[in-house]
């Protein structure tokens, strides 16, 4: 459901009233720098056989994840806890989280 | 007296380690994850395949099925624990083991027969063996390469939990005689306990003599009592 900014924000001095917000929360997971990435290599010499000319290619994992939060704030961390425990790992990724609402 | 063998969906190297422990004399069943652990379970096998289709990572959804807290639970308590292929990168996604397996270097699935450098002899593991001697298995895998911080496998060495390193017919590691790319050639480590291993390539099919080398018997002898 929308709100507007004053709905809401006269909606969060009722007591027990909680606002959701809907937002995406995208995720990105990549190789730690200095950790081989085969699979970005070939690709990148696949591109290099079509005639492209390019240093170096890397990869990453994107995962949108749409959640409703009561806070843009309690958005990016209950996505940064899924980064932690289960979409990244962190012996050889890093990864960040921007959110938005949507 | 029983090593359960734990089968995910998608697992399929849980009857390769049933018929091989049988082989050995060792009482062994295979345990659907969402039955959990049996009582009287006095050993653990997590086997190779591929659980949960290599979905995000190898064995990352796996590793997070809740038999694996009671595994961890029971890899604690000294219940021997072995990770196999597809059950390693389950083993080091769940926290059992340190670091990660990975994409080949190849970037390409590689099946074929390897040896490896027994680097203590003085765990269940490697009892049977000799500390430098050279024992000859199969890889089946295309997600192998063993990462790691340089600092963390620094310490992992330093502790003796480099349990099996990829090497030459002679004993000598080399990049040609390392099949994935693997950090300091390491094919298999130690977790906290000497009772947890996890390894890549697959001692059950080196265990029955209808089939080829049988020098992968030693490690599952682990599992006797």
């Amino acid at each position: 459901m929308y709100y507007g900014a004053k709905a809401k924000a006269f909606l969060s001095t009722v007591a027990g009233y909680q606002v959701m917000t809907a937002y995406t929360a995208t995720v990105t997971v990549r190789l730690k720098r200095g950790v081989l990435d085969p699979e970005a290599e070939t690709t990148a010499q696949a591109l290099e056989r079509l005639g492209f000319e390019l240093e170096e290619l890397r990869s990453a994992d994107r995962f949108e994840v749409d959640l409703e939060a009561e806070s843009a704030e309690a958005a990016r961390e209950r996505a940064d806890e899924m980064a932690e425990r289960l979409l990244a790992n962190p012996t050889i990724h890093d990864y960040d989280v921007e959110v938005a609402e949507r | 007296m029983t090593v359960s063998i734990v089968r995910f969906g998608g697992s399929n190297c849980d009857r390769d380690a049933e018929r091989a422990l049988e082989y050995l004399g060792i009482d062994a069943e295979i345990v659907w994850h969402e039955d959990g652990l049996p009582a009287d379970t006095t050993g653990i096998v997590l086997p190779g395949g591929f659980s949960y289709g290599d979905y995000l990572r190898a064995g990352a959804m796996a590793a997070r099925s809740p038999i694996m807290a009671e595994v961890r639970e029971a890899a604690a308590d000294g219940v021997p624990v072995l990770g196999v292929c597809n059950g390693a990168q389950v083993g080091c996604e769940a926290g059992l083991t340190e670091g990660a397996f990975t994409t080949n270097e190849s970037a390409r699935f590689q099946c074929e027969h390897v040896h490896l450098r027994v680097e203590r002899a003085d765990t269940p593991w490697t009892a049977a063996y000799e500390e430098g001697e050279v024992i000859e298995v199969p890889i089946a895998h295309g997600e192998g390469r063993y990462e790691i911080a340089d600092d963390r496998l620094a310490d992992l060495e330093d502790e003796g939990r480099v349990l099996f390193r990829y090497c030459d017919a002679d004993g000598e590691t080399s990049p040609e005689a390392n099949p994935n790319g693997s950090k300091h050639a390491v094919a298999g480590v130690l977790g906290e306990r000497d009772t947890v291993a996890v390894l890549m390539p697959h001692p059950e099919r080196a265990t029955l003599p209808d089939i080829g080398p049988t020098d992968g018997q030693g490690v599952l002898c682990g599992f006797e009592q």
